[in-house]
C-alpha cells in the first residue's frame, strides 16, 4: 500500500476514504462487526465456540465450491455455513464428548472439501491465502448488500429470541420446566451463528472469524454480568477492532487478519488484567 | 503402486502417524479436549510460518510451537473444555501471527511464494522426502510408547479425575505431559494430511472405535486400526485418482468410517437399554 500513516488525523482519514473498495471494506466490516459482536457474546454464554469455530472453517469449502461452480461467493458462504448449522443441531447435546467428535469430524471433512474443490478449480493458489486469511480489497457493493440483508435479518431473529435464549443458556434445566422449548431454542441459535460466522468469513477471512465472534464477546463478560450492557460492549468493541483494524492494515505492509486479530486480542488482554486488579 | 518411491515414503510416514494418531485422538475424544486440539492445528500453522520466515527447518517451528502451547493449555485450563473462551481468543490471535509471519516470508522471499502456506494448512504427503519420513516414523513411535506407558493412569484420570486423584495418580501433572504429547502428535499429524485437516486422524476414528466398543483397551487397538485403515485406503485411492488430493482422500474415508460406525450403533442400539447420559 502506498498510502502513509501522518500525524493529521483528518488528512489520514480523507486518505482511507478515498477509495472506493475501502469504503467498501469498512461498510462491510461494520455490519458484519455488529452481528457478530452481538451473536458471539451468546456463543460465549452458552460455551459453543468449538461449534462456532467449525461454522465458521464450513464456510471455505462453500466459497471454494461456489468459486469453482462460477456462482456468487457470498451463496456459497451462506449456503454451508446454515447446512452445517443444521448437521450440528441434529445431534443431540447429550453427551459432549460424542458432540465434540461429531463437530471435529464435520469440521475436517468440510475443510478437505475445500481442498477438494480448490484444487478442481485449478486457479489453486492465488485466492486460497485470501479466503483464509482474509483481504480489504475485492468487496463488491452486492456482497455489501448481502451482508446487510442478513445481517438484518439474523439480528432481528435475535432480538425474538433473545428471551427464552438467555434463559435457555444460563439454566437449560429451570428453562424446560418453564416451558421454553430448549432444543429449538438452541438449534435457532445454531443457525444464526452459522449467518454471522458465514458474514465474518467474508471479512476476515474463514480462519480468523475468531476475532469478532469470540474476542469481544469474552473482554465484554469480563467486564459487565448484566446481559443487556455485555451485548452492547460486545458489539463496540467489535466494531472498534473492525475499524483499527481495516485503518491499519490500509496504512501497513501487513495483512488485515493479523491487525484485527491482535487488536482484538489486545483488549481481550486488558479486559483480564483489569478484572484482576479491580477485584 | 509399492514400487513407487515416493509411495512408500507416504506410507511409512503415513502409518506411523495413523497409528499415533488414533491412540492419543482416543484420549482426547475421552477427555473432550477436541477444542483444544483444535487450538493446536492451529498453532501448528504459525509454528512452521515462524520458521520459514526465519530460515530455519520448518519442523524445528512446528514442534516448538505445538509443544509449548499444549503444555500452556494443560497448565492453565486443567482441562481444555473449562474455559474455552480463553483457548479460542488465544488461538485467533495466534493465527494472526500466524498471516503476519506468511507476510514476512512472502516478501522477504519473491519466488517462495504461498505454496509453502498451502503446504502447512492441508499437507502434502505425497511430497515427502525419504529422510523426514523416517523422522516422522521414529518421532511417532517414541510417541506411542510414552503414551502407552502413561496409558493405564491417563485412563484413570480421564474417566475420574477426582478417584484418581485420591488413588494417588499425579492427575495435575499428567493434563500438561498429556497435551504436550498432543502437541507433539499434532506437529507430526500436519506433515501427512496437513494442519487444518488434523481431526480427521484425531477425531473421527477414536470417535469411530468409540461408537463399537466400550471396553477402553479394545476401542484404543481398534482407534488405531481404523485410522492406519484411513491411511492406507485413502493413499491408494489418491494413487489411483489422481485429481483427488491425497489429504482429501483420506479424510474421505476417516469420514465415512465414522459415519459407518454411527450408523451401526444407532441401528443396533435400537433394542438396548439407553445408557445413562453423564
Amino acid at each position: 500500500m502506498t498510502a502513509h500513516l501522518t500525524w493529521n488525523l483528518v488528512e489520514d482519514i480523507r486518505l482511507l476514504l478515498q477509495f472506493p473498495f475501502m469504503v467498501n471494506a469498512l461498510r462491510a466490516g461494520t455490519i458484519v462487526a455488529v452481528v457478530a459482536g452481538a451473536i458471539g457474546y451468546f456463543m460465549v454464554l452458552r460455551r459453543e465456540s468449538f461449534a462456532g469455530h467449525t461454522l465458521a472453517l464450513i464456510g471455505f469449502p462453500g466459497a471454494a465450491g461456489a468459486t469453482w461452480l462460477g456462482v456468487n461467493e457470498s451463496l456459497g458462504f451462506f449456503g454451508f455455513c446454515v447446512a452445517g448449522a443444521l448437521v450440528i443441531a441434529m445431534v443431540p447435546a447429550g453427551r459432549s464428548s460424542e458432540r465434540s467428535a461429531v463437530i471435529g469430524t464435520v469440521q475436517a471433512f468440510a475443510l478437505a472439501c475445500g481442498l477438494l474443490f480448490v484444487s478442481l478449480y485449478h486457479g489453486y493458489l492465488t485466492g486460497l491465502n485470501d479466503l483464509l486469511f482474509g483481504t480489504i480489497i475485492g468487496i463488491s457493493e452486492t456482497q455489501v448488500l448481502i451482508l446487510l440483508v442478513a445481517g438484518a435479518l439474523a439480528l432481528a431473529a435475535l432480538a425474538v429470541i433473545a428471551r427464552p435464549l438467555l434463559f435457555a443458556s444460563v439454566d437449560a434445566d429451570v428453562a424446560r420446566a418453564r416451558g421454553v422449548r430448549v432444543r429449538l431454542v438452541g438449534a435457532l441459535f445454531l443457525l444464526l451463528l452459522g449467518v454471522a460466522a458465514a458474514g465474518t468469513s467474508q471479512v476476515t477471512g474463514t480462519l480468523l472469524v475468531f476475532a469478532l465472534l469470540v474476542a469481544p464477546a469474552a473482554t465484554a463478560v469480563r467486564l459487565t454480568a448484566n446481559p443487556l450492557a455485555g451485548v452492547t460492549l460486545s458489539v463496540v468493541i467489535a466494531v472498534l477492532v473492525t475499524w483499527l483494524g481495516e485503518g491499519v492494515a490500509y496504512f501497513s505492509p501487513y495483512p488485515i487478519g493479523f491487525w484485527v486479530t491482535t487488536f482484538a486480542f489486545a483488549f481481550f488482554l486488558l479486559a483480564s488484567g483489569y478484572r484482576r486488579f479491580a477485584c | 503402486m509399492l514400487s513407487q518411491p515416493f509411495m512408500q515414503h507416504a506410507l511409512l510416514a503415513g502409518t506411523a502417524v495413523a497409528v499415533l494418531s488414533g491412540i492419543v485422538g482416543y484420549f482426547v475424544v475421552l477427555r473432550a479436549q477436541l477444542f483444544a486440539g483444535d487450538a493446536l492445528s492451529h498453532v501448528a500453522y504459525t509454528g512452521a510460518l515462524a520458521a520459514l520466515a526465519a530460515g530455519v527447518d520448518l519442523r524445528l517451528g512446528l514442534f516448538a510451537a505445538t509443544i509449548g502451547v499444549g503444555v500452556i493449555l494443560g497448565l492453565l485450563g486443567g482441562r481444555g473444555s473449562t474455559d474455552d473462551v480463553v483457548i479460542g481468543t488465544t488461538f485467533a490471535w495466534v493465527l494472526g501471527l500466524g498471516v503476519f509471519f506468511l507476510a514476512l516470508f512472502t516478501t522477504r522471499h519473491a519466488a517462495g511464494n504461498s505454496t509453502a502456506s498451502v503446504t502447512v494448512l492441508f499437507g502434502s504427503i505425497f511430497g515427502i522426502s525419504a529422510s523426514a519420513a523416517t523422522t516422522a516414523a521414529v518421532i511417532a513411535a517414541s510417541l506411542v510408547v510414552v503414551v502407552l506407558l502413561m496409558a493405564r493412569p491417563l485412563l484413570f484420570a480421564s474417566l475420574d479425575p477426582a478417584v484418581a486423584a485420591a488413588r494417588g495418580v499425579p492427575v495435575r501433572l499428567l493434563g500438561p505431559v498429556f497435551l504436550g504429547v498432543v502437541g507433539a502428535s499434532a506437529a507430526e499429524a500436519s506433515q501427512v494430511v496437513g494442519a487444518l485437516l488434523l481431526f480427521g486422524l484425531l477425531a473421527a476414528p477414536p470417535a469411530a472405535a468409540q461408537r463399537l466398543t466400550d471396553q477402553p483397551w479394545r476401542a484404543l487397538a481398534l482407534s488405531a486400526g481404523l485410522a492406519t485403515a484411513a491411511v492406507w485406503l485413502g493413499l491408494t485411492l489418491a494413487y489411483a485418482v489422481p485429481t483427488l488430493p491425497p489429504s482429501f482422500a483420506m479424510l474421505a474415508v476417516s469420514t465415512s468410517i465414522y459415519a459407518a460406525a454411527a450408523i451401526t450403533r444407532s441401528a443396533r442400539g435400537r433394542d438396548r437399554t439407553p445408557r445413562p447420559c453423564g
